[in-house]
């Protein structure tokens, strides 16, 4: 049977404040466990959480870069249940009035769909747990609360996406947009994004939703993708097979590629909701809300649609170069400077970000200064370098941190584009290749590559290769 | 004279420090008392023998305060009263005992309660319960009970008690003392172990109106650790104390003079009210027609609030854990069914049933909507009122174990208390007289939110121009 596949997702994302969402603990990562408490985020008795305005303000910027409304009366709830990384044995959270509501998120066309709305149901602000670690044959567990209280903004979807692939689509541009907000590190390995997926799956053309399933323990993106692939064949032969399936919840195991049950949904937990009365509510001001609307930077959108007027760049290398912040504005201080934008995004969606995402560095780490990228570029254009060297230049430049300026004036790298001397060089190839000279002659047109591989090895790649192309062609006319 | 300095006031004590007289002659005369009594009382949860004033002065400088045992003291067993909290010691101290430590209190000790405030007659305590000094065979009210026992028998200066449904104006009626709970907000509550935490507020216990107004002034004021305390200039309670209530509007609810109330309480409040008509206030009838539904809404709201505060106490961090537990879960229950006592257990089961899906709309949703009509019942009284009167309990102090097993008749002990943690409002319970039996009798003055000034000046005033008898008990 055919099956058509409907998805949503939440996003956890743990703000990047300097302090906790409830105290004034920092929030560094990596440090000595239980070094970053104090009463509050340990829950001791008789403390109480005073909410950090800083974390409210990054929730509210999320939420209007996610298109969403924003809630008019501010209000907290306690979603209680015990377990020994949450130290007052329930969390602070939001309920039924989430910070901000019904948003949408726009994906960008793909290899196998349209451009796509995904609808934001809902935006709320709670608090982060600790960390259980348990040492192997010690027969106890150890708990670490450095991450207890780190703000933390769940983005939950409507049931919009019919694929993995839109799953995947999705949460890149997400990750796009929160980095432009400079909001969060999103760094998935690091559990500052955390996603969790429903999916289920029903006959195409039906209009009842299927049984939905969710999926927890993803560490990548491509992990949120395969889990769902995977589940997508899972249930289909569940129901070809003429079973059923249980709303439960299962585990991706990313080393196996499967997923396993986890808990069925009679077990899920009873949290008993109810006002956090410890935090007052508190209504937010229209006027608020605007000026940090009116303070947002120009988002992934925008700026591709800049990129393809401004610079006339396809949407694809728009849709590249403008997927991180940071890559967006390496390239546009080099299109500052030089003129030729197409080329400049040749080498930054290839050569440069293939570097980045090898080393898992982000601009900003890179030795080559845009500027630095567009002098060399330049020197492409006026024959001092071929693209060969350029490329080899820009990868030492890379790994030894040094300019590439530099380099080229320490190896005497530049490029023979001096006539005179390759007219000399080119004359006597033709005399010691009289062969090919003769097989070019009688219309062998491909020998013309031989002479300038020869040409090549004799200046060791520093040729010129248009004006070798020129002296080399005018060279053998002549003779004819 | 020395030796009845345990007698005095905080006002008066500092009256003598500054005429020469040494804070430690003050703890000496309390310790000796405490050596005394205390065995047969039973208001310490603990006795800080090691109590001695600070340098630097302040308005408490050298007064010895004890500290109701669910206020965090940095270092210092706090554990209200209950085992599941024994050891445990803050690593800080609540705002309030900072305040205190500011201003040169000495802090003698933490006052037994009931575990974890849950009571009205301070005998559900781990340390065994506290008996009222005017009758050793009665309960002092809860759950301050200690504090305000303490107070009574003069082995403290003044106390802190905590108040959520009339946890210190009911003790502090039963023992003959003065009990303010302030305002909602009025005082921080960071540091004071939560019970139900939009109803809890700190408040004094003292032996007269002047030192109440002495010891709010101390501890009230903003904090910004405490989200729920509220930015408003604190007056200067204790200078500002006078004695007039000419057109003062003294309101009078039917309904709080119904059946089941005492005779002898009723008729003591009511020659309360002419008191105020003989100085010049004008009596005036109102009604707080949602009164009835206050105890059901508060065994809910409380209840449920409980049963999310306390559900911290689990063995995992802090205080006791069950030994030899198998696995977590394990854990968890051993060590809430051996640490907690009956009344905690009954409590967390009331409020986790209330907030459970499917019951929550039926129970936690319409007690909130009960608490807004109490709330409408005092601002539509307070057009026509300056204060409201009325009795502090509806019976003086019952016997040790006379209503221990039936928490519903227990429960209404609260029952003219209640209201105002509803309505988050300040109400004081200062003496009004004596039964036949001896048995000291409250009567409460509520008023409008942040309006302590004028619960002073009322309370202040008949203090000293009502004929009440000044008796100490016999101990």
């Amino acid at each position: 049977m055919n099956y058509e596949t409907v998805i949503g997702l939440e996003v956890h994302l743990q703000l990047n404040t300097v302090t906790k969402v409830f105290c004034g603990c920092s929030t560094k990562f990596g440090q000595k466990p239980n070094s970053q408490t104090c009463p509050v985020c340990l829950g001791l008795p008789g403390s109480l959480p005073v909410l950090n305005e800083t974390a409210f303000l990054f929730g509210i910027k999320v939420a209007l870069a996610l298109n969403c409304g924003i809630q008019s009366l501010i209000k907290f709830d306690r979603k209680n249940y015990y377990y020994p990384d949450l130290p007052k044995n329930y969390q602070i959270s939001q309920y039924d009035m989430p910070l901000a509501y019904n948003g949408f998120v726009d994906i960008p066309a793909n290899l196998t769909g349209l451009p796509k709305r995904i609808r934001i149901l809902r935006v709320h602000l709670e608090e982060d747990a600790g960390k259980l670690i348990h040492p192997e044959r010690e027969g106890h567990s150890l708990v670490d609360l450095n991450r207890t209280g780190i703000p933390l903004l769940e983005i939950v979807t409507e049931p919009d996406m019919n694929s993995p692939q839109e799953a995947y689509d999705y949460l890149t541009r997400l990750k796009s947009i929160l980095e432009y907000l400079k909001v969060s590190d999103c760094d998935m390995e690091k559990g500052s994004l955390r996603c969790d997926a429903n999916i289920s799956i029903r006959p195409s053309g039906e209009s009842k939703l299927g049984t939905k399933i969710e999926l927890k323990n993803m560490n990548t993106f491509k992990g949120v993708k395969s889990s769902l692939e995977y589940e997508v064949k899972r249930q289909a032969t569940v129901i070809d097979g003429g079973e059923k399936l249980f709303q439960e919840t299962r585990l991706w195991d990313a080393d196996k590629m499967i997923t396993l049950s986890m808990r069925s949904k009679e077990e899920a937990t009873d949290y008993r909701y109810f006002p956090e009365p410890d935090l007052v509510p508190f209504s937010v001001d229209k006027a608020f809300i605007e000026k940090i609307r009116q303070r947002l930077p120009e988002l992934p959108e925008a700026k591709i649609r800049r990129f393809m007027k401004d610079y006339g760049l396809s949407e694809y290398d728009s849709n590249v170069l403008a997927g991180q912040s940071e890559i967006a504005e390496y390239f546009e201080r080099c299109a500052q400077v030089y003129e030729n934008r197409k080329a400049i995004a040749n080498w930054i969606t290839g050569d440069i970000m293939a570097y980045l995402k090898t080393q898992g560095a982000s601009p900003a780490d890179l030795g080559v200064s845009p500027e630095s990228l567009a002098a060399l570029l330049k020197m492409i254009d006026k024959g001092a370098i071929s693209g060969k060297m350029a490329k080899e230049i820009l990868s030492e430049a890379i790994e030894t941190k040094m300019a590439p300026e530099k380099i080229i004036a320490d190896k005497g790298l530049s490029q023979i584009s001096d006539s005179g001397k390759l007219e000399e060089i080119v004359m006597q190839v033709i005399s010691k290749n009289e062969k090919s000279v003769k097989d070019y002659r009688s219309g062998k047109k491909n020998a013309l590559g031989y002479l300038v591989g020869q040409i090549m090895k004799e200046t060791k790649g520093a040729a010129n290769p248009e004006i070798v192309n020129r002296i080399l062609e005018k060279a053998l006319e002549a003779r004819q | 004279m020395m030796e009845d300095l345990h007698l005095s006031t905080g006002h008066e004590l500092k009256v003598l420090m500054r005429d020469g007289l040494e804070s430690a002659k003050i703890l000496d005369a309390l310790y000796a008392r405490i050596d005394v009594l205390d065995s047969k009382i039973g208001a310490f949860a603990l006795v800080n023998r090691k109590a001695h004033r600070r340098p630097g002065g302040g308005t408490l400088d050298g007064i010895p305060v004890l500290v109701k045992d669910n206020i965090c003291v940095k270092g210092e067993d706090t554990t209200c009263s209950s085992k599941i909290l024994k050891g445990f010691k803050p690593p800080y101290d609540a705002t309030v005992v900072r305040r205190l430590k500011e201003e040169g209190a000495v802090l003698i000790g933490k006052a037994n309660m009931d575990e974890f405030a849950f009571g009205s007659s301070c005998e559900t305590s781990c340390y065994g319960p506290t008996r009222n000094p005017w009758d050793l065979e009665r309960i002092p009210g809860g759950s301050s009970g200690g504090s305000a026992a303490a107070v009574a028998s003069d082995e403290t200066i003044m106390a802190l008690g905590s108040d959520t449904g009339g946890s210190i104006r009911q003790p502090a009626a039963l023992c003959g003392v003065v009990g303010l709970k302030p305002t909602y907000g009025r005082v921080s509550r960071y540091g004071l172990i939560a019970f139900a935490s939009s109803l809890d507020q700190i408040g004094p216990i003292t032996k007269d109106v002047e030192d109440a107004a002495l010891l709010l002034g101390v501890i009230a004021g903003y904090d910004e650790m405490d989200s729920t305390s509220v930015d408003i200039p604190v007056p200067d309670y204790a200078t500002s104390l006078a004695s007039d209530v000419k057109g003062l509007r003294v309101g009078v609810p039917k309904e709080y003079f119904v059946k089941g109330i005492d005779r002898e309480v009723e008729a003591a409040v009511k020659r309360s009210i002419n008191v105020f008509k003989d100085l010049g206030a004008l009596v005036v009838d109102i009604s707080l027609p949602h009164t009835e539904y206050a105890v059901s809404a508060y065994y809910i709201i409380g209840p449920a609030e409980a049963s999310s505060n306390l559900a911290r106490f689990d063995g995992a961090h802090y205080g006791y854990r069950a030994p030899d537990a198998k696995n977590m879960l394990d854990m968890y229950v051993r060590t809430r069914s051996e640490g907690f006592g009956r009344e905690a257990k009954r409590r967390i089961l009331l409020g986790t049933y209330c907030l459970s899906s499917g019951y929550y709309d039926a129970y936690y949703l319409k007690a909130l909507k009960v608490r807004t009509k109490i709330k409408e019942d005092f601002d539509n009284a307070f057009k026509f009122c300056d204060i409201i009167v009325t009795p502090t309990s509806p019976t003086p102090a019952f016997r040790i174990g006379e209503k221990a097993n039936d928490p519903l008749a227990m429960y209404l002990s609260d029952i003219f208390t209640i209201p105002a943690n509803l309505a988050g409002l300040p109400g004081i319970s200062i003496p009004c007289g004596f039964t036949r039996s001896g048995l000291p009798i409250g009567l409460q003055i509520m008023a409008k939110p942040f309006a302590e000034e004028t619960i002073f000046r009322a309370a202040y005033t008949f203090e000293r121009n009502a004929d009440i008898e000044k008796r100490k008990p016999k101990l």
